[in-house]
């Protein structure tokens, strides 16, 4: 299937500027998607991703408007077509 | 995000690298240290928790720790002053598969002299890592991380963090770290193995006051001519070792308190240290309102205040554990950075102050350099 990743403006730097990324996904899941675009772009999942590979604490990861903190985490399934957004969560100081 | 203002660095100017909590910002001026301007800030919002000048092997390199709420840590290197910086698109930091992921790099620290392409970063949680090729990869330490202590190291309020890495410049293979909460280990192996150098030092919120380890040290400052020479501020506790840390003197004679975090001993006189004394650590800010600076220039057998162009009237700072450095000059520059984002220099040995910046983001790393 197809996925499209929407970028935070943090990450684009990482994609030669670009806002959006589409990746080729053999596998169904958030976690497949994000190892295709890894490795595309490693910059951009060492950054949504630790080295153990779970998605950073105050990174968001929604597909459509829903959050994988709700629909299974990485392991959430995934449609054709569907759109992935990389966003930072509003913490801060 | 904000314009970056750049600066020209010649060769033979005095560089002040400066951490803050939004981001890194550079200080240069001529020889004379007389006149200073700003360059930053650079990786803006981000926080800088440790900076590093290398001049070995004729390089002129600034490396900076970056460090994002959201996208993590990672190492950065510039080679012109901030004009550009290299950032590894995978962080070269990294824990091994199937173990902890990096929090934040809290140090860093060019090796000896003789292995130029020796890098160390301590990092949160505790542990020590290595770079044999300067900087293009990084090895954890085992012996430290595998260290049967490990386990029952707690966290301090900057969390479980290895702050300070110190190479002993004359003896290979010998260096000294400090962690809060575990307190000061040292190999003399090259890291294989690590023993516990905590002999006399309090640890004043335990039941046991001198436990085998878990003391909270806040940082140890060692002189490059004499390496066995080291000193040490506690969380309360100012101590000396002229042992390698084999053994700690109590030297808190003569301070308004002996609670702080920063500690720096002067490039030349072994017998001269800096500390910046706070209160208590249930107000961790200047005692009086006054912002003094004290120095020893017996080895800590005596401190004096020094205050000429410093606020000593309703300035309740705190300065932070790697906000105080010195630059290698025979008459030493002294820099330090306060929370509240002012920045000090004395380029007399600390006999007076001139504020070189004043409403930097807080203030958590300061070192010097002649490049």
């Amino acid at each position: 299937m197809t996925v499209t990743f929407q970028l935070a403006g943090f990450l684009r730097s990482f994609a030669s500027g670009a806002r959006e990324v589409r990746v080729e996904v053999p596998g169904g899941t958030v976690g497949d998607a994000l190892r295709m675009l890894g490795e595309r772009h490693p910059g951009i999942s060492s950054r949504v991703l630790d080295e153990q590979g779970s998605v950073r604490r105050h990174v968001n990861v929604f597909v459509g408007d829903l959050s994988i903190r709700d629909t299974g985490g990485l392991a959430t399934p995934l449609r054709d077509g569907c759109s992935i957004s990389l966003l930072a969560a509003v913490s801060g100081g | 995000m904000p314009t970056t203002q750049q600066i020209q660095v010649r060769r033979g100017d005095v560089v002040v690298l400066v951490g803050t909590m939004k981001g890194a910002f550079l200080f240069r001026s001529g020889p004379d240290r007389a006149r200073f301007e700003m360059g930053g800030p650079y990786f803006p919002g981000h926080s800088v928790y440790a900076l590093a000048y290398d001049g070995r092997a004729g390089r002129q390199r600034v490396w900076a720790a970056s460090s994002s709420m959201h996208w993590g840590s990672v190492l950065n290197h510039s080679d012109d002053f901030g004009a550009s910086w290299t950032t590894p698109e995978v962080p070269t930091v990294q824990f091994p598969k199937g173990g902890k992921a990096l929090a934040s790099i809290w140090q860093i620290c060019p090796g000896r002299a003789d292995e130029p392409d020796v890098i160390y970063c301590g990092v949160e949680p505790a542990a020590l890592f290595e770079s044999r090729d300067a900087g293009k990869s990084f090895q954890l330490v085992e012996g430290l991380w595998q260290h049967p202590h490990r386990e029952q190291w707690q966290p301090g309020g900057g969390g479980l963090c290895l702050h300070t890495v110190v190479p002993d410049p004359k003896l290979r293979g010998r260096i000294l770290v400090a962690i809060s909460t575990g307190g000061v280990y040292r190999t003399d192996d090259g890291g294989r193995t690590w023993t516990v150098r905590n002999k006399g030092v309090r640890a004043e919120f335990l039941p046991d006051k001198h436990p085998e380890f878990g003391q909270c040290v806040h940082k140890v400052a060692r002189h490059p001519g004499r390496p066995e020479r080291l000193y040490l501020q506690n969380h309360w506790g100012l101590y000396r070792s002229d042992d390698a840390g084999d053994s700690w003197q109590d030297i808190a004679r003569g301070v308004p308190s002996d609670f702080g975090f920063c500690m720096a001993v002067h490039p030349h006189d072994p017998e001269t240290a800096y500390i910046v004394p706070l209160e208590s650590d249930g107000f961790r800010c200047t005692p009086e309102g006054k912002l003094r600076v004290y120095r020893t220039r017996d080895g800590g057998g005596s401190w004096h205040p020094l205050t000429e162009g410093l606020p000593q009237r309703d300035a309740f700072e705190t300065v932070l554990r790697d906000a105080l450095g010195t630059d290698e000059e025979q008459r030493a520059g002294i820099y330090f950075g306060t929370r509240s984002g002012k920045l000090f220099a004395s380029r007399d040995d600390g006999d007076s102050w001139t504020a070189l910046a004043a409403g930097l983001p807080p203030v958590v790393c300061v070192r010097a350099a002649r490049v």
